[in-house]
């Protein structure tokens, strides 16, 4: 195909990238060096009865002119970055030299609002994708032993938790386990506490959330690796239990082994998508004791006074965590893909 | 079986059996008993005495007089005007699948046809662009939305989704295109078809399936979005997500949780049904790339 042809083909789809993809990303940056105008203050000498004194008051007008005309703000440089609600180095530096011990240092770094969404983020990646992909597996090959007329409708119900939009199923779940919901109930019944809730304590919301998370994906890594399962070719399994192996080492030497690129394959999309993680945290209204990075944005981009800068300067850290985490990833394709070339 | 091969003792047949069967009930039972409880009271959805009022009514039967009651979707959807939020919805949706298919069929099929180095780096710039987070693109959309006045419209959004949709979209189709041998189109253009001939009578016949697969995971994609809907609509053009996010905050106070859980199951019927009829499809899509490597 010659360049122009391709060029014309691509240009609709790649005018869409840019302008809505890639621009934004620098709109973020330039975002993230400012910061919202501090109000004009006026100062007057107000003269009564009684003497003269300094009145200093708002000027409203003036203000609004200001944000209107500069609508990006003032131009603060790695503030935004460094200041408490984000990387907080100040903070960092002076629990560091405050802290007897390492504990009571990760308890003051996990009350800053960065770093507690950011180690909820991790966790809940780190947790949820193992999950996801050994009980996809196992589901997978649990639904290919079943009989022919049992697939089609396993595979129907299987899916319905990928499918339902992720606020939708974390409510669901949410209202399930609440103190008065079904399984919140029986679980107070079952330890014989009244008060214990699934939401008061930081520990079991974050199971809670981890829960959800792998209830949502665990069908995605069970489809792949389904019809992953479907390519095993039967003449190595039938070799292979000629030569002596059982169900066991049938699994781990034969059906593993072809497994491989689609673990990569999963690992790669969990992560990406995992990282992200926002909607359950709006569901389960569990901002006390779980944060994460998206929902930090969020919340800055949909509270009253917007900050877009500090809502600029997190999606920038956030952009920089997913390019630490897929670089492994990127680095492998771009070797295999030069491999190949030469 | 006389497959050595696939031949497995019986206890662990049972047990890979009795699996399947308890991952069926975690995946099914929520949506089962959500969908059973949005026709109860409030009393009996979130029960302090017994769980199995849920079941039975109790309350329900007290309050309204009737096995099941409707209160919570008439609330839903005339106090609270969801209907205008599903027709909001549904424009939404529906724009974003034909014009994200429309750019997508061209760009993956010249992706799929073209030997270029670049044709690689664009894809790749695909996935990378597939990485970022929503909300962080969102926050480099709002101020210059805001300033442009196009906030809070639904052509705004259903631009941005086109966007968000595009490296996904590119990826599936460009791979759907491989699998269409190359002398299809290479021998309409022997025959002094230009190549966009060649694309408008060789290839678009042929090339339903994989449209109608990817159109099914921007339909998903734009259907079950948060982010982008809830922060780039103005109350009135609310799509359904972002209302049933705004219902909790109104509706707790009001003691009102039954409308939001009559919405949420409202919103979950659509979904279901198209599951129940694309299934195949849906499988086959997840699984493109991933099993061709």
């Amino acid at each position: 195909m010659p360049h122009r042809t391709f060029f014309w083909f691509i240009i609709p789809s790649l005018t869409a990238m840019i302008l809505f993809i890639a621009f934004p990303v620098i709109s973020v940056i330039t975002q993230s060096l400012h910061v919202e105008h501090e109000k004009v203050l006026v100062s007057s000498e107000s003269c009564g009865p009684f003497g003269c004194k300094q009145v200093t008051v708002i000027d409203v007008e003036a203000t609004a002119q200001l944000r209107t005309d500069q609508p990006l703000g003032q131009f603060s440089g790695f503030d935004n970055y460094t200041n408490r609600n984000h990387l907080a180095f100040d903070e960092i530096s002076l629990a560091w030299s405050n802290s007897e011990n390492m504990s009571m240092f990760f308890n003051k770094l996990l009350n800053l609002p960065f770093y507690k969404a950011l180690a909820f983020t991790l966790t809940y990646t780190f947790v949820v994708t193992p999950f996801v992909i050994v009980l996809g597996l196992a589901i997978a090959l649990g639904v290919n032993a079943l009989p022919k007329f049992a697939k089609g409708p396993t595979i129907f119900v299987s899916l319905l938790p990928m499918i339902v939009t992720p606020l939708i199923g974390s409510l669901i779940l949410f209202w399930m386990i609440d103190g008065e919901g079904v399984i919140g109930a029986s679980i107070q019944s079952l330890f014989n506490d009244p008060n214990l809730s699934l939401k008061a304590s930081p520990a079991l919301t974050w199971m809670m959330l981890i829960v959800y998370g792998i209830w949502h994906s665990a069908p995605f890594s069970f489809i792949v690796f389904y019809a992953g399962l479907q390519t095993v070719p039967t003449d190595t399994l039938e070799a292979a239990t000629i030569d002596g192996a059982n169900r066991w080492q049938r699994i781990r030497y034969v059906v593993v082994p072809y497994m491989k690129p689609l673990v990569v394959f999963i690992t790669l999309m969990q992560l990406m998508d995992n990282f992200r993680v926002l909607e359950p945290i709006v569901s389960f209204a569990s901002e006390a004791s779980a944060t994460s990075l998206s929902w930090i944005i969020y919340k800055d981009l949909t509270s009253d006074t917007q900050l877009f800068g500090s809502a600029a300067a997190t999606s920038m850290l956030t952009i920089v965590g997913v390019a630490i985490l897929l670089l492994p990833v990127l680095f492998r394709t771009w070797r295999d893909f030069s491999r190949t070339a030469h | 079986m006389s497959n050595p091969a696939q031949r497995r003792s019986t206890s662990l047949a049972i047990i890979s059996t009795g699996f399947v069967v308890l991952w069926i009930m975690v995946a099914a039972s929520p949506f089962l008993w959500t969908l059973w409880g949005s026709f109860k009271v409030q009393g009996d959805f979130f029960s302090k005495a017994d769980w199995t009022n849920a079941l039975y009514g109790v309350r329900t039967m007290i309050e309204t007089g009737d096995f099941f009651t409707t209160n919570g979707y008439y609330g839903a959807w005339v106090e609270h005007g969801f209907g205008e939020s599903v027709i909001n919805t549904a424009i939404v949706v529906v724009s974003t699948v034909i014009i994200s298919l429309t750019l997508g069929t061209l760009g993956g099929y010249a992706l799929a046809r073209s030997g270029f180095k670049y044709s690689f780096w664009i894809l790749m710039l695909a996935l990378v662009f597939r990485a970022m987070p929503h909300i962080t693109l969102v926050s480099g959309y709002l101020l210059p939305f805001f300033e442009w006045n196009v906030w809070g419209y639904l052509p705004t959004s259903i631009i941005v989704l086109v966007a968000i949709n595009q490296p996904f979209t590119l990826w599936m189709l460009h791979s759907f295109f491989l699998n269409i041998p190359k002398d299809l189109d290479e021998s309409a253009m022997v025959d002094g078809c230009t190549r966009f001939q060649a694309f408008r009578h060789v290839i678009i016949p042929v090339m339903w399936p994989g449209v109608i697969t990817t159109g099914l995971f921007s339909f998903l994609l734009a259907y079950n979005d948060f982010a982008v809907t809830a922060s780039l609509l103005s109350q009135d053009n609310q799509t359904m997500i972002p209302k049933i996010a705004s219902f909790l905050g109104t509706t707790q106070v009001e003691g009102n949780v039954m409308f939001a859980v009559a919405a949420v199951v409202s919103a979950m019927i659509p979904l279901f049904i198209l599951v129940m009829f694309f299934q195949r499809q849906i499988v086959s899509g997840l699984t493109t790339g991933a099993v061709k490597g």
